[in-house]
């Protein structure tokens, strides 16, 4: 036996004691991030899920800072973000920090996906913790959608008048809803009200699912890179200070590159557009949402239908839910899978490929290509997935984690 | 019938890129700038320069209402200087103790006055057409700085057959090719105190160094805060590296 398996009882003082015998919060941390037993075969693959975390509670300390000096209204919200950038000390740092980030989160996020997809890790026991990450997901786009209108630029006017048009596709009460939706006739004051109103709220409850997300998660335990579960005490080592370092370091390339952005190219990953205070007069040349919701908007163009785009749209995140019945392979992990993991990366380029072609005016090859695309992105789930399974024979996988990590280290 | 506007709109953004495509502007001038990179700085005496271009060129048409008198410190004038020059402008103040607006002279906490009352009167004096304010212009264009330049030397002759609309100029860097605006510099147009030669190129230069720091006025402090942010954060991550390395040697 190695000492890392051994976890120390935790030892609390008189006052701490007194505390935790009435409630139990130093134990929970303790059970939660001290003793929790972890795969000691983890890869890089598996910080997102911490990355994620931290970037969520970094958007919402910069935003309530940001809410204290900024104004929800038609006349006034563009002024007062330039007040924030111009006037108020570091106002510039705390914007730019929370633009950016908003960028970031939608960064590990998608690695975090992009894991859980190669590893299986929808797959049974963890169901619940990947539909509870869909859920995080959709409402992370509603958050970021609303917040890019909270400066009241051209693209934040027009990313929302056609976005929030897209009801209007709905049969019979579209229209009705649409109004509903702007409280009034058009994208206006009320729009921008009730967005900063949302906008704040959701990401308190991102908290909330995430939090289950986590109890989920320690059910089971994390899945890892052989996708063999844990046996015995020899497979796992505890969570801190194995993985809390490993996060740290994880951390720090993550805010380096961050950094970069916040300080060196902050609008790069925006439009200039939103420099320009809203009009609804003029409409711009190019309606282009933020980069991470164009393989969604590729989607949405790619069907020549409205109604039909929209369903494409929203359907290509809820056939999310149906991945652990589509893909019924036994095997986990897509390293012992050598048919899987080709249309794997294949289907990871695919997404790249629709964001770019998302970005690209609707117009001649890009049109076929984003059909294309879509075509190969449904398919994968419902074709390629249940289809698989049924012509693969997955390699052979190590008897255990330890057995596994040995082999690698020796 | 907003609902039938809001829909042809959205016709028309979905269909415009074939629209816009066939009057594509040219590329752009690529010119080098002080203030691009991780230890970009404002040239200050091309800025105070382009200030005095904006002053007695731009201003006649284009606001810059984000920006405080007291501001131009950042850019190398004294405190006198700004004094001074505020006090030239007359400011709409008020209302005083009997309820009448009063005009009294400029102070550096004043912003830049606005060259007209109110959108519709600008757009009267430019035939329909209204001159953007300027103090966000460069991050508001894609490759702004460039854009700009580009834009102030792209005046040419139409070619003979292109029809020109009314009131309309031949510029091969605006989208379109046809802009509201005519030429707004020519050789001499100024005469600079530090008798640098005032030629289009300089002027545009100058102009656009000056409307980078109004854009961007934090750039500097930006870029000083971000060289030490990513020294630092460097360090840290290896010695995490370090730490974990050590951590887990006891892992078998």
């Amino acid at each position: 036996m190695s000492k890392n398996s051994k976890i120390p009882p935790l030892k609390l003082g008189p006052v701490s004691g007194w505390i935790d015998e009435r409630l139990p919060v130093f134990s929970y941390v303790y059970e939660h991030l001290g003793q929790y037993r972890t795969p000691k075969n983890l890869s890089y693959f598996w910080n997102f899920g911490s990355l994620a975390g931290i970037a969520l509670v970094i958007q919402i300390v910069t935003g309530i800072f940001l809410a204290m000096h900024y104004t929800p209204h038609a006349d006034h919200a563009f002024d007062s973000v330039e007040h924030i950038m111009r006037d108020v000390n570091y106002g510039w740092l705390i914007r730019y920090l929370h633009a950016v980030g908003a960028s970031m989160f939608f960064v590990v996020v998608y690695a975090h996906i992009a894991r859980g997809l190669f590893f299986g890790s929808y797959k049974k026991p963890r169901e619940i913790i990947w539909f509870l990450g869909i859920f995080i997901f959709l409402a992370m786009m509603a958050t970021a959608f609303m917040g890019y209108v909270l400066p009241w630029g051209q693209m934040s006017f027009w990313g929302a008048t056609v976005i929030t048009n897209l009801f209007s596709a709905i049969p019979l009460i579209g229209d009705s809803i649409v109004t509903w939706l702007w409280g009034g006739y058009s994208v206006d004051n009320p729009t921008l009200n009730r967005f900063f109103a949302l906008h704040y709220l959701l990401p308190f409850i991102i908290v909330g699912i995430v939090i289950l997300h986590i109890i989920a998660l320690h059910i089971p335990g994390s899945s890892n890179p052989t996708g063999v579960e844990i046996k015995t005490e020899k497979d796992t080592i505890p969570f801190h200070p194995y993985y809390t370092i490993k996060d740290l370091f994880g951390l720090g390339v993550f805010l380096v590159i961050f950094m970069y952005f916040v300080f060196f190219k902050p609008n790069a990953l925006g439009h200039p557009d939103n420099y320009i205070p809203a009009n609804p007069l003029v409409t711009p040349a190019h309606i282009v949402p933020e980069w991470y919701f164009l393989p969604f908007y590729a989607i949405l163009r790619a069907v020549p239908d409205k109604l039909g785009g929209v369903i494409a749209m929203f359907g290509a995140i809820a056939i999310l839910f149906l991945l652990p019945w589509l893909d019924k392979s036994k095997t986990h992990s897509g390293y012992y899978r050598p048919i899987f993991k080709w249309f794997y990366v294949l289907f990871i380029l695919n997404v790249v490929l629709l964001g770019y072609l998302g970005a690209k005016p609707a117009e001649g090859i890009y049109v076929i290509a984003s059909r294309i695309s879509t075509l190969y992105y449904f398919a994968y789930f419902l074709a390629i997935l249940p289809l698989i399974n049924k012509y693969e024979k997955p390699l052979a996988l190590p008897k255990s984690i330890d057995e596994n990590y040995k082999a690698k280290h020796q | 019938m907003l609902t039938k506007f809001l829909k042809i709109s959205l016709l028309l953004v979905l269909t415009s890129n074939n629209v816009f495509a066939a009057g594509d502007a040219e590329p752009l001038i690529k010119r080098i700038w002080q203030f691009e990179g991780v230890k970009g700085s404002i040239d200050k005496r091309s800025a105070q320069r382009g200030f005095q271009v904006y002053k007695e060129v731009c201003a006649s048409c284009h606001s810059l209402k984000r920006v405080y008198f007291r501001n131009l410190a950042e850019i190398g004038f004294n405190e006198a200087e700004i004094k001074s020059l505020a006090a030239t402008y007359q400011i709409t103040d008020g209302p005083d103790e009997s309820g009448d607006m009063y005009e009294r002279a400029g102070r550096a906490s004043d912003k830049f006055p606005m060259p007209y009352p109110n959108e519709n009167a600008a757009r009267a004096a430019n035939g329909g057409a209204y001159p953007p304010d300027l103090s966000l212009i460069v991050k508001a264009r894609p490759d702004g700085a460039n854009y700009l330049y580009s834009l102030l030397n792209g005046y040419r002759n139409p070619p003979e057959s292109l029809n020109l609309g009314d009131g309309m100029y031949y510029n091969i860097y605006y989208p379109g090719k046809q802009i509201a605006m005519p030429s707004p510099l020519s050789d001499g147009l100024v005469e600079y105190a530090d008798n640098t030669n005032a030629t289009i190129d300089q002027m545009s230069v100058d102009l656009v160094n000056f409307l980078q720091w109004t854009a961007e006025p934090e750039m500097e402090a930006r870029n000083r805060m971000g060289i030490k942010v990513i020294l630092f954060l460097i360090a840290f991550t290896i010695l995490f590296y370090i730490a974990k390395k050590r951590i887990w040697s006891d892992v078998e």
